[in-house]
């Protein structure tokens, strides 16, 4: 197990700044989500980290020893590509125990770990398969498989759910997080899937140009983003901004209620129906507040014409304003107390 | 409807098939026939003499020499260029300045036509005047006579061939390797696997299909391309370079014994064959393809 440091990293290209002056800590046994839009440099962090790309500034520091300057072999960390990368030649059992032999080491260990990782996920008749002929979650239990033997203080991992449908990825997001607990892996994760990052992360790192925009358990960064990229990004549908000038005031989907009557203090509109959005559990339904756009959440189907007009309200403690020119959350959270419910997240290392 | 279709197919490949029959199927099933009767003398066709062609070549020591000659010559050219030129591939594809030039630079011989190249080369070891000869003098060693000694003559046109042919080969193997997953290396690379490892392991076995064209390629060459001895050596001195296809030639237009031409072609389209079923027959349930 490792703690990972990484100490104001930097990366340009010609004149395009892909990472700015980035720096976290993942530490022991913790599951860590790179989270953002293309092109906001996760993967170009991940891939410093991983020695496939030199930094041009910064440190990296693996259990408290540099390993800036040490090639990707040396860091002794194991990586999880989007593409799996298995050798197309070599067989499940051999692409597993690739890295071992490298390594050299002995037969004995080099089986006992192949029986124990295989065994973790589910590849045993398929050992002597070649990638070819294997599904891409099976793909996929492979390049974990080779991650787990290699034992190595920490696991990175780039996409490595989106090559897979929608209902294997949902699975497989479920299992990688159960196998990261049993085994008490260090996992940095990139993703840009923030469905991923809130699931299985124990923190997510938003990223946005280069540079980080909020680090936070999921429900931080759910609950009180510090700008409106984190307001807008995090969240599905996302947090809806009213300009008012100088302010922008923020409202979750599922905050918005149809109704007029509400107990104060709340905040009351009248509004017309643009359209609907039927999702099963829920309805999204956008409606049309003076000149904004704004998206309500309501549960179950409810079909509202288009014109209709319809009156809203929310609680004044469910909104958060944040400054129109900095794009930074101003006014603290109005009332933490809805955050008690989330924080029923058991602490680390709780056995 | 089955049977217009039919048609339309067979009509379709009838223009390939036309050409394929009169310049290949027809010639080689009327070599096999020749290869049984005597040379035509003055017009009147020869007569039914069975195997005795074949047995004649048995004993003819000239053949012995030329096809044991082709045996050298297949089994230096053939590695050497495939060597040199997986290595220059392997070097113009990593991330060097000015590569694009020295990809370049290796293609020329490939491009030059095989009579150019002899020409030039026949400049190079020319004795006297010769470059090769020039240098080994300005540095105070002995000339040699490169295409006239008997010991020299062959290796001097492999030398040649293996220039001419490298760069062609470098170009599938270069092809193979921009085709090739970043990833896969890259996977490597956190493995700690090391440059020997990574080719051996990855590299090589990844490609062994383009290996194996390459191979059928460089071997049918080895017994196809004989136009630079034309120009070189005529085969001499004493068919000391002399080649199973140049031999053939010789005898057809040359000394005009057509029947024994046809008989040493026949040779020549067995062992051909032979290395083809091997290739395919062997080779290839070796090599994984993509």
């Amino acid at each position: 197990m490792g703690q990972l440091d990484v100490n104001s990293l930097s990366k340009f290209w010609d004149d395009f700044t892909a990472v700015d002056n980035v720096s976290f800590t993942v530490k022991s046994g913790e599951f860590v989500a790179l989270l953002g839009p293309s092109g906001c440099g996760k993967s170009t962090t991940l891939r410093m980290i991983a020695g496939l790309e030199m930094p041009d500034n910064g440190e990296l520091f693996l259990n408290g020893l540099p390993i800036t300057q040490m090639s990707p072999g040396q860091r002794g960390l194991t990586m999880v590509f989007q593409s799996y990368a298995l050798f197309p030649h070599l067989t499940v059992q051999e692409n597993i125990l690739f890295g071992l032999q490298v390594r050299k080491v002995h037969r004995e260990e080099r089986q006992r770990r192949l029986k124990f990782a295989v065994e973790l996920v589910d590849l045993g008749e398929h050992l002597h398969k070649k990638p070819s002929q294997l599904s891409g979650g099976q793909c996929q239990r492979v390049a974990l498989a080779r991650s787990i033997v290699s034992e190595a203080p920490l696991c990175l991992m780039d996409e490595p759910l989106s090559n897979l449908d929608a209902k294997l990825r949902g699975q497989m997001r479920t299992e990688l997080r159960a196998l990261q607990k049993k085994l008490g892996m260090t996992v940095l994760y990139v993703t840009h899937d923030q469905t991923e990052a809130m699931s299985m992360a124990d923190t997510i790192i938003l990223m946005n140009s280069g540079r980080i925009e909020q680090t936070g358990r999921p429900e931080q960064l759910y609950n009180q983003p510090e700008t409106t990229f984190v307001a807008e990004f995090i969240g599905s549908p996302p947090m809806n901004l009213i300009d008012h000038g100088k302010t922008l005031t923020g409202i979750r989907p599922e905050h918005i209620h149809i109704s007029s009557d509400s107990i104060p203090p709340s905040v009351h509109h009248t509004v017309t129906v643009v359209s609907c959005d039927y999702l099963g559990a829920d309805t999204v339904v956008q409606v049309r507040l003076d000149n904004h756009f704004l998206l309500v959440r309501v549960p179950g189907h409810q079909p509202l014409a288009s014109g209709r007009t319809l009156s809203i309200s929310w609680k004044k403690q469910n909104e958060l304003t944040f400054c129109s020119s900095r794009s930074q959350r101003i006014a603290p959270v109005q009332n933490l107390t809805f955050n008690n419910n989330h924080k029923a997240k058991e602490p680390e290392n709780a056995a | 409807m089955n049977r217009t279709r039919q048609l339309h197919a067979w009509l379709l490949l009838l223009p390939a098939l036309a050409m394929l029959a009169a310049f290949t199927h027809i010639p080689v099933i009327s070599t096999l026939f020749n290869s049984f009767y005597e040379s035509p003398i003055a017009g009147k066709p020869g007569q039914f003499i069975g195997a005795d062609n074949f047995r004649f070549v048995l004993d003819d020591d000239i053949f012995w020499k030329v096809l044991w000659n082709n045996f050298w010559y297949a089994l230096i050219t053939v590695p050497a260029s495939i060597a040199l030129s997986l290595i220059m591939a392997i070097w113009v594809n990593s991330r060097l300045s000015g590569r694009a030039i020295i990809r370049l630079a290796y293609f020329t011989p490939t491009v030059l036509p095989m009579i150019a190249v002899a020409n030039i080369w026949l400049f190079f070891y020319t004795p006297e005047i010769g470059l090769i000869n020039n240098l080994l003098e300005a540095l105070g060693f002995e000339g040699q006579n490169w295409l006239g000694d008997p010991d020299l003559a062959l290796p001097s046109l492999m030398v040649m061939t293996i220039w001419k042919e490298a760069g062609f080969f470098m170009i599938f193997y270069l092809a193979a390797l921009q085709s090739m997953d970043t990833s896969l290396y890259e996977a490597a690379a956190i493995e700690n696997a090391g440059r020997w490892q990574t080719f051996k392991r990855i590299t090589w076995p990844l490609l062994m299909p383009t290996t194996l064209f390459i191979l059928i390629n460089a071997l049918i060459n080895a017994f196809k391309l004989v136009d630079h001895l034309f120009i070189l050596t005529k085969g001499g001195p004493n068919n000391a370079s002399n080649l199973l296809l140049y031999y053939i030639y010789e005898n057809a237009f040359s000394f005009f014994d057509t029947a024994y031409a046809a008989t040493l072609t026949s040779i020549l389209l067995f062992i051909l064959a032979l290395l083809a079923w091997f290739q395919f027959g062997f080779l290839d349930k070796k090599v994984h393809y993509r």
